[in-house]
């Protein structure tokens, strides 16, 4: 069942359920980071309306400095102003924004330790139409490879809202990811959210396999959990937000316990959260895994909807690999 | 304040002197790059012994001109004039791309005081000189009279970055932003004009809304007349292309794009530092062979 203690949705499983895009909360969030700091700057790509920082572009234009299509100079530019004690928050497409300004981000934000928030959105294979070409499904890996660099990807509006806040704080440099389309809400305003710290979304009475996920996904993995339930396997969801700093306690704790893992995320099955995961857990307890992501291909062209199914990120996909991975055990 | 004679003639000592430091460096460190410090000795004298807002002792220093090196590559000749300022001892020039050195192969602020960005991808610091002066303004609109200098390398202005950032540059007229080629002509792979053509280049950063002086590098005066003239322009950002001869100082090395990369064995540091302390006649120096 639903874990009370985190004040989640309650209408969760309702066919209804209200439907919004991440990107909203990071938008939200990002103006009331504004209020409270006047160092916050927003930098954008030529994708302020589409990234969500248009409202803060509109409250506060003097924060706010339009680049144009240049992402590399955004990363540069941001760790500039970094320098001078400002927190700018960078946004682009994941694929364009930490995808093709990797070096600058690393060598200027990250070697050079400034506090630079980039927050990518459209990522994953849900952006639908626009096709491969869009579809950033790399982007958590070549970012948690980056020492000092935090990860983070929400699984929806309000956690996006409340991650933004949070990470508007620390010193690190931080990468968020966001998404395109409109996706469950899962958590409240209530639910509580700290860099690093994952928190389960469900649990069965017994437990026989965890499901570990980041992202919207969680919301096809809390699906699969009602699915497995009702043929007999319990679950406990995990929600892990934070890709690094990797909730290592919670997630050895847990393989401990139960003995059996299913990573989940929108993204290539390697080198992600559940690359994450396996190399944490190989060294501290290896316990048998099965992986929920892209398999080495890249995306294509189609509905969101049927490019969760098409790659095998759904729920239906998730209660095959719980199947299997418990079979292993 | 304008240079009177006596300060010329201290800062072409300091400059040699640092030249000298830098022949020391490489030969101890077996690697690194000759040609772009030895010609960049002087604009690094002038910013340091003369233009600059800064103090040694105290790195941090609120509302001091800031440095920023796009080119890290060039860090010896910043070392060496920082050393020779007093931000560290002279001695420790020695350590240079040692394990546990605080001086980098290329430069890292953290382990630094006075390096204001770590460096050497090329390409990027005219854009984190960008945000620097951004903030300036944020802060303090457009009354600062805070200079952030950027020095960049003409090879490096083949990067598609350095001009996504003079288009923003120029777009906000930073009027406090100093860039500074170092207009040598020469690249890893060969001369400037053999590996990718730059010309005209004084057009090409006026078409992005920059206020461009060329200038003889190596000459303090003038030098210091362009540094003058950047500072006064209160409506865009200025660069000025300083035209200096890789290797200067060291007439074998001396516009020879082969040793843009490498540093000098014993044999050839040996020269180098017997010509350099010669001064090709300017001042005797009584202790040499």
């Amino acid at each position: 069942m639903l874990n009370e203690k985190e004040k989640l949705n309650k209408k969760i499983f309702d066919a209804d359920v209200e439907q919004v895009p991440l990107r909203n909360g990071f938008g939200e969030g990002l103006v009331q980071a504004g209020d409270a700091d006047e160092n916050v700057v927003g930098l954008c790509a030529d994708l302020t309306g589409s990234t969500r920082m248009q409202a803060f572009a509109e409250k506060y234009p003097k924060r706010f400095v339009q680049m144009g299509v240049a992402e590399q100079n955004m990363a540069v530019v941001a760790s500039g102003l970094a320098a001078s004690g400002k927190i700018p928050f960078i946004t682009s497409y994941a694929m364009f924004s930490p995808g093709r300004n990797w070096e600058q981000i690393r060598t200027t934000e990250a070697y050079n330790n400034r506090p630079v928030k980039i927050v990518g959105s459209h990522a994953g294979v849900s952006v639908g139409p626009d096709g491969g070409t869009h579809q950033a499904i790399e982007d958590m890996a070549i970012m948690r490879v980056i020492p000092r660099m935090h990860v983070i990807t929400p699984c929806d509006t309000n956690e996006a809202w409340r991650a933004t806040l949070a990470i508007a704080q620390t010193d690190s440099p931080t990468y968020m990811r966001l998404a395109r389309e409109k996706t469950p809400v899962m958590t409240t305003s209530e639910t509580k959210f700290e860099i690093g710290k994952a928190y389960e979304m469900w649990r069965s009475e017994k437990t026989d396999v965890a499901l570990i996920g980041c992202g919207h996904l969680l919301y096809h993995a809390l699906v699969a959990a009602k699915e497995l339930e009702k043929e007999g396997i319990g679950t406990v969801v995990l929600n892990s937000h934070t890709i690094k700093p990797l909730d290592d306690d919670s997630i050895i704790k847990l393989a401990k316990e139960i003995g059996a893992v299913v990573s989940i995320e929108e993204h290539q099955a390697a080198a992600g959260l559940g690359g994450a995961i396996s190399e944490l857990l190989a060294k501290n307890n290896p316990v048998p895994m099965e992986f929920i992501g892209v398999k080495d291909v890249f995306g294509q062209s189609g509905t969101p909807d049927e490019l969760i199914a098409e790659y095998e990120l759904d729920s239906k996909a998730i209660v095959k690999a719980a199947k299997k991975v418990l079979g292993r055990k | 304040m304008t240079l009177n004679d006596i300060k010329i003639v201290e800062l072409e000592s300091t400059a040699n002197t640092i030249r000298q430091d830098i022949i020391e460096m490489l030969l101890s460190a077996g690697s690194g790059h000759t040609a772009g410090p030895l010609g960049m000795a002087d604009v690094f004298t002038l910013l340091y012994f003369h233009t600059m807002n800064h103090d040694p002792e105290n790195p941090n220093l609120e509302g001091r001109d800031k440095v920023v090196l796009s080119n890290g590559h060039i860090c010896p000749v910043q070392y060496a004039t920082m050393a020779r300022a007093g931000y560290f001892p002279v001695e420790e020039l020695k350590t240079l791309r040692k394990l546990h050195a605080r001086l980098q192969g290329h430069p890292h602020r953290e382990f630094l005081p006075g390096i204001e960005a770590s460096s050497g991808p090329l390409g990027s610091g005219l854009g984190q000189a960008v945000g620097m002066a951004l903030a300036e303004r944020m802060n303090k609109g457009r009354n600062t009279d805070n200079y952030i200098y950027v020095l960049m390398g003409d090879g490096e202005l083949n990067c598609g970055i350095i001009w996504e950032s003079a288009m923003l540059a120029g777009r906000e007229k930073l009027q406090n932003l100093i860039g500074i080629v170092d207009r040598n002509g020469i690249q890893i792979d060969g001369y400037t004009w053999d590996v990718m053509p730059l010309e005209p280049l004084k057009e090409k950063w006026e078409s992005f809304g920059w206020h461009v002086i060329e200038v003889d590098g190596h000459n303090f005066t003038a030098l210091d007349e362009a540094m003058g003239e950047a500072q006064s322009v209160n409506d865009k950002p200025s660069v000025l292309i300083t035209h200096t001869i890789p290797g200067k100082g060291v007439k074998e090395f001396e516009r020879d794009y082969q040793w843009h990369g490498k540093p000098p064995n014993k044999e050839e540091a040996d020269m180098a530092l017997k010509e350099l302390r010669t001064l090709g006649g300017k001042i005797v120096c009584h202790d040499c062979d």
